[in-house]
């Protein structure tokens, strides 16, 4: 399939349906979209509106019921499962709305992981693990756990782990939900640093407006249908970084 | 700071320090019962290994259908050139090494007789060489708690003759001989013996002087035999002992004396024969080559033409009965404790993955494949499995060095020394290397299902566990 020069996603009729007991549950319903790169893109809509399934298409960790997904011009659908699972290490990063971090790993080594799974040598594997940590101003808390931590740098955490192995797409599934309103407001400008320094793309999920008003591009949803699709240049500046 | 999948299972299992701690726990207590029931009888088993070799060596050669026929009428298989036989086999380059001990062996029936107390019974006798005897009881090559005591015989006259309990009784000798809780009872039609006649003269004539004498010593007992050729002969012999053989059928019967006496008195003047010869070594593992030796030797001499050799299981067949059954008692015990454990670890590695639903859906996000989640788990079972079976080896060999040293005794059937109580554990590492790639494999296998469980999750619902 043909892809425009800066688009990295692109999902044609996707749709995804859920069979809930015996009634089916149309989470998505034909959705046309272009998610481009290098962009800091905010998925938004009320609660229920299929943001969070968009995601996990887009994180090809669901599948859709019907239509196509590409993601760098590679169709998902003819990936196998392990193949899918090599494609994600090496070319998606994940933050999560509850942080999940692997709790018996050190921050370090939560970093690690993904490069291990993608087969990084060690040495550049600790290199990059360095690099992350400090970017995310957490080289001090290398050897904590994550109950050693508050919820603001575990997600520092989670953002370090998902640009460690140098992903073209970071995925963010509501990532400040579970932080207070100062904190959220440091991720999302952490993030939106991140995305410009590591010219990589960022997609995440958020009802919050003031994130919106952060993001490159916004995409509205409602009723698992995409209702507006707002892109913005040039990219808004960033907000102050509150400790 | 590398991560790797062990250090990973290894942090996750002390994740939940007191569960694992109970899994473990009862995995080291499998283990435990396993290797000390396996020990008790690998000691058993040693412990009759030692008894039969030490009374019957480890080979036998018998005249050809001796084993099979030769109990009605033992003689008729005597083996002729039995010397030179000895001496093929002490001298052979091969065998010589491997040999402990070689003694030739004559066992017949008679009529064992006490004249003077007008009593006479049946006997299953056999002569022997108490010094051959002596050298085949100090075998122990498996340091068993058998305390092997000399031959009755060793050092007696010439005549002397030890008999077993049973028989003493119904000599009424148990005076005379000191056996314990036994009455040298009044038969029910009780013999004059003062007024007794005398020895039928045709018997009398076969006998040597002082068979049949009322006067003689209150220990002498008079043996009658058939020939090989069936004519009979009678000998005096002195009761120098009653032994307790241990099963009441043999103890009834049983007579031994020197071998030259026995030959004396069933071939006179003829060339002596035997019923068999003993072969003892010094290692059993050597007896299938031992007996591969003794095979080629008899096969390269026409005089041995019908000999065949045998080894002690086949001699004593309740050797492989006994082995079987202490096998199948603990082969049940084993299945038992390993159904119980592999529930047991099952239900731990079923509930850590529950426990355990987001962060797999975490780590398949992240790109980690579905064998490296069923691995992540497999190895944590396997983990618990290795600190189970290292721990439950060391707790068995500190139990079995206990109980070693507790000077518990017991009576095994057929026995009639008390056997001391041993757990057989330290250096028996094919015992303890089974044991614990079982208790690996149950472990394994517990985990495998759990494991391929979580493997199969569904990533976006394992991600909405909470």
């Amino acid at each position: 399939m043909p892809t425009s020069s800066n688009e990295i996603v692109s999902l044609r009729n996707v749709s995804r349906t859920y069979r809930l007991d015996d009634i089916d549950v149309h989470a998505l319903a034909d959705i046309n979209v272009e998610f481009l790169s290098d962009r800091f893109t905010v998925i938004s809509g009320a609660s229920g509106s299929g943001k969070t399934t968009l995601l996990n298409m887009v994180g090809c960790i669901d599948r859709p019921t019907t239509g196509s997904l590409s993601i760098n011009g590679i169709d998902i659908a003819t990936l196998s499962d392990d193949a899918l699972s090599d494609f994600r290490a090496r070319h998606l990063g994940f933050i999560f709305q509850n942080f999940n971090l692997i709790p018996v790993l050190t921050a370090y080594e939560n970093v690690e992981y993904p490069l291990m799974l993608a087969k990084v040598p060690p040495t550049q594997r600790r290199r990059r693990v360095e690099e992350l940590l400090d970017a995310v101003g957490l080289s001090d808390r290398a050897r904590n756990l994550p109950s050693q931590m508050s919820g603001g740098q575990r997600q520092r955490v989670a953002i370090a782990r998902a640009l460690a192995p140098q992903p073209r797409l970071v995925l963010a599934d509501e990532p400040t939900a579970n932080l207070d309103s100062t904190t959220g407001a440091a991720i999302i400008d952490l993030m939106r640093r991140m995305q410009r320094q590591y010219q990589v793309s960022f997609i995440f999920s958020s009802h919050d407006p003031s994130v919106m008003a952060a993001a490159d591009d916004a995409v509205l949803m409602r009723d698992g249908r995409i209702t507006e699709i707002h892109r913005r240049m040039p990219p808004p500046p960033i907000l102050e970084e509150v400790a | 700071m590398m991560t790797n999948t062990l250090t990973l299972a290894a942090r996750n299992v002390l994740r939940n320090r007191r569960r694992s701690l109970t899994t473990i726990m009862a995995m080291v207590l499998g283990m435990t019962a396993i290797l000390l029931f396996g020990g008790y009888r690998q000691s058993i088993s040693y412990g009759l290994l030692t008894a039969y070799v030490q009374r019957g060596g480890h080979l036998q050669v018998q005249h050809r259908d001796y084993y099979l026929y030769g109990s009605g009428n033992p003689t008729a298989y005597g083996m002729a050139d039995y010397g030179v036989l000895i001496d093929k086999l002490r001298t052979d380059p091969v065998l010589a090494p491997m040999l402990n001990e070689v003694t030739p062996v004559l066992q017949f029936n008679g009529i064992g007789g006490n004249f003077a107390r007008g009593v006479s019974r049946t006997a299953l006798a056999s002569g022997v060489v108490p010094e051959d005897q002596n050298v085949m009881r100090q075998w122990n090559e498996f340091g068993t708690s058998s305390e092997a005591k000399p031959v009755a015989l060793t050092g007696a006259v010439e005549n002397a003759t030890v008999i077993g309990t049973g028989l003493a009784r119904t000599l009424q000798l148990c005076g005379p001989l000191h056996v314990v809780n036994c009455i040298d009872a009044v038969p029910p039609v009780a013999a004059d013996v003062a007024s007794a006649p005398a020895m039928p003269a045709d018997l009398a004539t076969l006998a040597p002087a002082g068979v049949g004498d009322h006067k003689a010593a209150d220990t002498q007992i008079e043996l009658l035999v058939a020939n090989p050729n069936g004519a009979p002969n009678i000998a005096a012999l002195t009761a120098i002992k009653a032994e307790d053989v241990g099963v009441k059928e043999v103890d009834d019967v049983f007579m031994s004396m020197r071998l030259s006496q026995a030959q004396t008195l069933l071939y006179g003047r003829s060339p002596p024969r035997v019923t068999a010869v003993q072969i003892q070594l010094h290692r059993t593992a050597d007896m299938p080559a031992a007996q591969v030796r003794i095979q080629k030797i008899l096969g390269n001499d026409p005089r041995f033409a019908d000999f065949e050799v045998l080894d002690f299981r086949k001699l004593n067949p309740s050797f492989g009965q006994i082995n079987a059954m202490f096998g199948a008692v603990f082969a049940s015990v084993s299945l038992l404790i390993t159904v119980i454990v592999l529930f047991t670890v099952s239900n731990t590695m079923s509930m850590v993955v529950l426990e355990r639903t987001s962060e797999i859906g975490t780590l398949r996000a992240i790109g980690q494949r579905r064998g490296g989640i069923r691995s992540m788990f497999l190895c944590e079972g396997l983990l618990m499995g290795a600190i189970s079976a290292a721990a439950g080896t060391t707790l068995a060999l500190l139990l079995a060095a206990a109980i070693n040293h507790s000077g518990l005794s017991w009576m095994p059937p057929g026995r009639v020394d008390p056997v001391r109580v041993a757990v057989r554990l330290w250096g028996e590492g094919p015992l303890i290397l089974y044991a614990a790639a079982g208790l690996l494999f149950v472990a394994a296998l517990s985990a495998w299902l759990p494991a391929k469980r979580g493997a199969q999750l569904n990533i976006v619902d394992a991600l909405r566990y909470a």
